[in-house]
């Protein structure tokens, strides 16, 4: 099985600070067992096959702290349970980086495990599959001509069974109609509710006098195709919702406290006061607005400004929430609290910004909102007319309730979720996590795509491209000055010369500056800025670091934040698909231009602020593509967004998809699937409504018996998901030639 | 007529099996993990 083999180096990359490598927070983060051990559960984005699952559950296993280990493959989890008495907690998230996989630690408390709602509407369609089966048996049997006695006794039978099963299983219907009419409104549930209480009702009473027809097949089978469409859209909508807490990387939960004797204490968010004096480590996220109290340190502000330079910070100065620290282990003192930190902020403009959204009516809402009075009428009128006509007010109700029953809208509630459902499998498939339909419905709509820069069509990683000749001294020193520090470039170094044996140097970091490194015979050695280490270099466009001894230049590493591999196949893509594609940048004008020329975009905006782009995304229908919290006021104004994993947490809870891995080609993917999905949601939807067009006339005249609201309703549904699952088999065929091509052994290493 | 009275109460009591099966399952855990049962079967240790 070497089906699976992520890019390692990449992992290696992503091996930044957050919660995952702070031990106390994931104590506090799990679910105490009772028994001294914990259970986390982190997301596992790439895993999917079985050697996947065996890579992480023995990587793990292999710990003393873990008590178990299990992969869920379905859900792309994996749970653990641990005895923190036993071994850092950080040590998990190593673990399954060491194997090769990305990993994010959730949020217990948004755990969907146990989801009733869900459990209701499975254990509901259950029994009305069961019901609605054994009734057809006894329906079957009467259409084919059981009379008298033995017609009568299969209706009592079917009414034994009928009755319990449409109590238990219409529950969701009547709770949600009762809500509905309580206040006045009213839903798609209504029509059901009445039809099928209606139709219950009166094939109990004609049960009771000897009657010829009987609904209760109809009304248990229309219950039950009502929950098949019912459950595929909750699954949805819980696939969103996992989704975004499956990615959750989480901004900082807390901090440590530095107590006044000197002690230290975990501290969660919302009790950080201002005043406190808080512990930032290494490659930890500042927690709440902050002034800095130590020497002066370095940050990553990349999720804030979108730049990737490292921000020098003078001590007395203020730190602002979310910035990560790249120096040492520095004191802050609480400014804000963290309802008032920066991020919170941005919260609160990406929530009005997304209130401002005009988001147009989800198609089913649309539909439900003709449909109910149309039917009441419909059906009213059908009852109220055979009583004029005739006179009988029994073949009149009977009339009317069957009009109920076949405009029950069996196929119109599969239409939409169905399409949905299937549409976000096989976006799932490659990666690409949906939040809702109705983000799938406007991305079908869009007129033009916006990109962000840094993050989104760069990976976002300062790469080292040129170093010039190195002595294999000055290797081994550059090596273990850079793995002294947490910089992204002396990161991106320490990963490029590999592992070197340690020196013994004596090493000292200055923020802003470099790393220095002094040996008793051989002098001093540096790593940082040119100007620092005493060099002039000629201007280049990108960071760069100068390896010196003594003040002369030994070596300079030159740094480029490299494009997406596939970043210009994308855009031609999209431009095949007819989308003009805009590049909206934070970033200086050289920058900006330099990268939009590299991927083919034309249209550059730069040195915009975040205020900018939310006007720009906000003009006609705009996909807005992007990453950082600067994005984000962006990515909830724009009219469909998308954020790739590595996205800041707040970029990716903005955004409508989620797309994992490196892979820009995601977008038009996205696009393509989504096109596709409305085409074949009109035509269930003008299946659905034909039907009804053809089946409402011969149920107001009086000719619709069971047998025929039978064949009409089964035929219907079966026909609407048939064709919804045509966007799933295409691809599969398609997958399938491609494999044959390559011969069915998979050798490459995971392709997509 | 006397058939039916045997038949009848036969085929219930299957569906109202199978019924409690699925039920049984569900609570159980059966269906947390589709994809990775298929998966693990290829896995010689487990």
């Amino acid at each position: 099985m070497t089906c699976c083999v992520p890019g390692e180096e990449d992992v290696a990359q992503a091996a930044t600070g957050g919660v995952e490598s702070d031990s106390a927070a994931l104590v506090a983060l799990s679910r105490r067992l009772g028994d001294g051990t914990c259970q986390l559960e982190f997301a596992v984005p790439d895993a999917h096959c079985a050697a996947c699952i065996r890579a992480i559950e023995t990587g793990l296993k292999s710990l003393p702290q873990v008590v178990s280990a299990r992969v869920n493959l379905s859900r792309r989890r994996v749970r653990i349970v641990f005895d923190p008495e036993r071994g850092e907690a950080s040590a998990l998230s190593t673990a399954i980086r060491a194997s090769g996989y990305h990993n994010y630690v959730l949020d217990p408390s948004d755990d969907s495990a146990g989801d009733p709602v869900l459990a209701e509407l499975v254990k509901s369609l259950a029994v009305a599959g069961f019901a609605a089966g054994n009734i057809m048996l006894f329906s079957v049997s009467v259409w084919s001509g059981a009379n008298d006695a033995t017609r009568d006794l299969f209706h009592w039978i079917s009414a034994i069974i009928a009755l319990p099963a449409i109590a238990y299983a219409g529950r969701i219907f009547f709770r949600s109609a009762w809500r509905a009419l309580r206040v006045g409104r009213t839903n798609m549930d209504v029509p059901i509710s009445i039809g099928v209480t209606l139709a219950a009702a009166l094939s109990l009473f004609e049960t009771i006098v000897s009657g010829e027809h009987a609904y209760f097949d109809a009304s248990t089978t229309l219950l039950f195709f009502l929950l098949v469409g019912r459950t595929l859209d909750h699954l949805m909508r819980e696939r969103a919702r996992s989704a975004v807490t499956n990615l959750a990387r989480l901004q900082p939960r807390g901090g440590t406290r530095v107590l006044p004797d000197g002690g230290r204490e975990y501290v969660q968010l919302d009790e950080i006061a201002p005043g406190m004096t808080l512990e930032i480590r290494a490659g930890e996220r500042v927690p709440v607005d902050s002034a800095l109290l130590d020497h002066n340190a370095l940050f990553d502000y990349s999720i804030i400004t979108g730049e990737s330079a490292p921000h020098a910070v003078p001590q007395g100065d203020a730190v602002v929430a979310g910035a990560n620290n790249l120096s040492g282990p520095l004191l802050v003192r609480a400014e804000r609290a963290s309802t008032e930190s920066f991020l919170s902020r941005m919260a609160a403009m990406m929530e009005a910004a997304q209130d401002a959204r005009t988001k147009p009516r989800r198609i089913a809402e649309r539909a439900a909102a003709i449909y109910a009075p149309l039917v009441h009428a419909t059906a009213f009128a059908t009852f109220a007319g055979w009583l004029l006509a005739t006179g009988d007010w029994h073949n009149a109700l009977l009339n009317a309730v069957a009009v109920l029953i076949i405009t029950c809208p069996c196929a119109l509630a599969l239409a939409v979720p169905i399409v949905h459902v299937v549409a976000a499998g096989r976006m799932f498939e490659r990666g690409i996590l949906m939040k809702d339909g109705a983000a799938l419905e406007r991305a079908a709509e869009i007129e033009s795509v916006a990109f962000d820069k840094t993050g989104t069509l760069t990976l976002g990683e300062p790469r080292m491209v040129e170093q010039g000749e190195l002595s294999d001294e000055a290797r081994r020193i550059a090596a273990s000055l850079a793995a002294a520090s947490s910089h992204p470039l002396s990161r991106s170094i320490s990963a490029m010369l590999g592992e070197q044996p340690s020196l013994g140097l004596s090493i000292r970091e200055f923020p802003g500056r470099g790393i220095e490194g002094t040996d008793d015979n051989s002098g001093v050695w540096r790593l940082g800025s040119a100007r620092w280490c005493g060099v002039v270099t000629s201007e280049s466009s990108g960071p760069e670091v100068v390896l010196s001894k003594d003040g002369t230049a030994l070596a300079t590493f030159m740094f480029e934040d490299r494009v997406r591999p596939d970043a210009s196949t994308a855009i031609r893509e999209l431009s095949a698909l007819g989308l003009p594609v805009r590049l909206l940048s934070g970033d200086r004008p050289e920058v900006a231009n330099a990268v939009g020329m590299e991927v083919g975009i034309r249209d550059i905006a730069a040195g915009l602020l975040p205020e900018q782009k939310l006007a720009a995304v906000q003009q006609g229908r705009t996909m807005m593509v992007g990453d950082g919290v600067n994005d984000a006021p962006a990515l909830s104004a724009a009219y469909v967004s998308v954020a790739p994993v590595s996205a800041s947490d707040i970029g990716r809870s903005a955004a409508d998809f989620v797309f994992t891995g490196d892979r820009l080609t995601a977008v038009p993917f996205i696009i393509a699937v989504a096109r596709r999905a409305a085409a074949l949601v009109t035509q269930n939807l003008t299946i659905a409504i034909g039907y009804n067009v053809f089946a409402v006339p011969l149920a107001i005249s009086g000719h619709v018996t069971p047998l025929i609201a039978a064949i009409a309703m089964s035929s219907s549904s079966i026909v609407v998901v048939a064709n919804a699952l045509r966007l799933g088999l295409s691809h599969r065929r398609k997958r399938a030639r491609a494999e044959e091509a390559r011969g069915i052994v998979q050798v490459e290493p995971r392709a997509a | 007529m006397s058939g039916l009275l045997l038949l009848i109460p036969i085929a219930i009591v299957m569906g109202l099996l199978a019924l409690v099966a699925f039920l049984w399952a569900l609570r159980n855990g059966q269906y947390e993990d589709l994809d990775g049962g298929s998966q693990r079967i290829l896995d010689e240790d487990d």
